[in-house]
């Protein structure tokens, strides 16, 4: 039998071990520059600097000393909230861990990013991300990093209000593979995404500017109505 | 918290009852009643998705033999030792957890009239819809000398479980350079790719284990599922393993000897060490019992997958005659979403909205060498027709590959987890 949560307690175990093991030397060492170049990869979800806001994730300003899960309007996964409540708060070494094998210490994050496997990109990236917290204090007034993601989508199709209902139906197509639960095994989660996010995604897939072939596939036969209706579902999923 | 039947019916349903009025409420019986028979791909997700969305309108009863459902998808992984049995077998405890009532008895009867079905187990249990998601069972004589009393000396490993640990059980003691046969079936078939992706994963547990060993494959098909694709891979990954032998070369005629463990093509007798019959398939037993086959399959309208033949059964996956969509997991899973909301409807009004169906098959060639196929499809009056389509390019680059097969197992996990909770 699959004992998944078996599984989990394993990969959280050995998360804890190298949580122990992880030397602290990186901390002062990263290049800021560069990990502005890291913060690349992070961008389509996670904004941080001035007019920073939450997106598919938190955003990242006042990361340091900030307790995993500690944003009041953001909606985290159970996984998050878990870590939170049993005391993880972010630091460089905490955020070491965590970005090299997210899923390693919050099996349940609905984060689709295998990692940064190579150690002075992270080291890199945790300084860049250190100079938007208030604690050191050395927050330069930085330009947002992440802006709204480009697009030339009719206005008209981001006012569409979706049905719920009809997304519930539809999303049977999207749960052969994406997980309702938001857990991401090789397939990227789509849950509590805010509905402009998703609406633009799949566009972009429909019109094929995004490049994947089931994707392109199955965006491509949804209607500009399909498609909202599909956001305001899964934007507005329980846990 | 455990939720058992039994709260389940006295919390949920009490409430339900007394705020909904259902548009159909069967004479007799409180709640609708819905039976579904197999718990695959598709009949679980009918029967989950029925439960979860009805929030205990609709009484659903999942019939199914077995207590750990072993998916056909990824069981040749486990052939090629990319997966343990116990990663493929799954229980039906959260599917129980989640208000489905479900009876590991074989349905051996159907009476229309009565609306009722009958367990070996003796029990006689009443719907007001019946679904069937029996999966395949395999044509009488179309191996000669092979019968299900041979399954033991040739297996078919085509319901995965015991058959897919006995062919491994010999894979693995094959004598050094022996060699490996297949017999492929004829069209339709179950998974159309997995003979030949068990093919590659025979050939990736040879290549490590007994690399002079050979593969023999008899195919009736003049071509097959994604045959640019394996063949490229054969090349690149097996070259000089497997030779295959299609309808030119006399592949379409052959017959086994269990007993002496040889296999004739076309009046050549070839001594083998394994030999996997994969026969040909015919829709599971129940629904011909129940009279809604036309030949080997169950023929269903597209809108519902309603029967042609009884507007109170449904068929689902393998077992169903709908048109263009292939039989495979997904397909079922795929249909089985269509068909609960329409049954759903039916019974308590809910809303239904047009069908929509969509398949994708991945295939594992080699390590982080996958591959797929996939569609979309819609309902016209006479089937299921296709849409829109895509499949992998020979030549992709090994990065493309190693995200197809990752893919794939997040696919693995994503449908098994719409299938069972």
């Amino acid at each position: 039998m699959a004992d998944r949560a078996a599984h989990n307690r394993r990969t959280v175990a050995l998360a804890a071990v190298f949580w122990m093991c992880a030397a602290p030397s990186f901390a002062q060492s990263g290049d800021i520059e560069a990990g502005r170049d890291v913060f690349q990869r992070c961008s389509g979800c996670h904004q941080v600097g001035q007019g920073a806001r939450n997106g598919i994730g938190p955003h990242l300003n006042g990361l340091f000393g900030r307790a995993a899960a500690g944003l009041e309007d953001f909606r985290y996964s159970k996984s998050f909230q878990r870590a939170g409540a049993g005391g993880l708060e972010w630091h460089a070494e905490t955020l070491d861990v965590f970005l090299e094998n997210p899923r390693a210490m919050t099996s349940g994050t609905r984060m689709s990013f295998p990692g940064v496997k190579d150690e002075t990109d992270r080291a890199n990236l945790i300084a860049y991300l250190r100079t938007f917290s208030d604690n050191p204090a050395n927050i330069p007034e930085a330009d947002p990093t992440a802006r709204a993601r480009d697009h030339d989508l009719d206005p008209a199709i981001l006012a569409l209000v979706g049905d719920p209902e009809y997304g519930e139906y539809l999303s049977g197509e999207c749960t052969t593979c994406h997980q309702a639960a938001g857990g991401d095994d090789g397939i990227p989660s789509i849950v509590l995404w805010p509905e402009e996010d998703f609406v633009v995604a799949l566009h972009a897939y429909k019109n094929k500017q995004r490049a994947h072939p089931v994707m392109q596939m199955i965006a491509g036969r949804l209607s500009d109505e399909e498609i909202a209706a599909l956001a305001a579902y899964f934007g507005n999923l329980e846990e | 918290m455990t939720v058992n039947r039994r709260t389940f019916m006295g919390t949920s349903a009490a409430a339900a009852a007394a705020l909904a009025a259902p548009m159909v409420k069967a004479a007799g019986h409180g709640r609708p009643k819905v039976i579904v028979v197999g718990g695959g791909a598709g009949g679980a997700t009918a029967a989950r998705y029925i439960a979860k969305d009805s929030k205990g309108e609709i009484d659903v009863t999942l019939i199914e033999p077995t207590r750990t459902y072993y998916t056909c998808f990824f069981s040749n992984l486990y052939l090629g030792g990319f997966k343990t049995i116990d990663d493929i077998g799954h229980g039906y405890g959260t599917l129980a957890a989640g208000g489905v009532n479900v009876v590991h008895d074989w349905a051996i009867g159907v009476d229309r009239d009565a609306k009722t079905v009958s367990l070996a187990g003796g029990a006689s249990l009443p719907y007001d819809k019946l679904i069937l998601s029996p999966g395949i069972d395999f044509v009488d004589g179309s191996v000669p000398g092979w019968d299900l009393s041979a399954q033991n000396a040739m297996p078919h490993a085509y319901k995965a479980g015991s058959q897919s640990e006995l062919l491994k059980a010999q894979l693995m003691a094959m004598p050094e350079g022996g060699t490996f046969a297949m017999v492929a079936p004829p069209n339709p078939y179950r998974c159309p790719p997995g003979p030949y992706e068990r093919v590659s994963m025979v050939a990736h547990f040879l290549k490590q284990n007994n690399p002079t060993a050979k593969i023999l494959i008899a195919d009736p098909k003049a071509k097959f599922s994604k045959q640019g694709l394996f063949e490229e891979g054969w090349q690149n990954h097996y070259a000089g393993m497997i030779t295959w032998i299609g309808p030119d070369f006399g592949g379409e005629n052959v017959s086994v000897d269990p007993a002496a463990m040889t296999l004739n093509i076309d009046g050549e007798v070839n001594k083998v060490d394994v030999c996997n019959v994969i026969p040909a398939m015919k829709a599971g037993r129940i629904a011909e019992l129940a009279g809604v086959t036309d030949g080997n399959w169950a023929p269903v309208n597209a809108a519902d997958m309603s029967t042609k033949a009884d507007p109170d059964i449904y068929v689902l996956g393998d077992a169903s005659q709908q048109g263009d969509m292939p039989k495979s997991g997904f397909s079922a899973n795929s249909q089985a979403k269509v068909c609960a909301n329409a049954v759903r409807g039916a019974l308590t009004g809910s809303k239904v909205f047009p069908a929509k169906f969509s398949n994708t098959c991945w295939s594992l060639i080699a390590p982080n060498d996958g591959v797929k196929v996939g569609a979309t499809y819609e309902a016209t009056p006479e089937k299921i027709a296709k849409v829109d389509g895509f499949i992998s390019q020979t030549g992709e680059s090994a990065e493309v590959r190693k995200a197809t097969y990752e893919e794939s197992e997040g696919w693995y996990t994503g449908i098994t987890t719409d299938m069972l909770g």
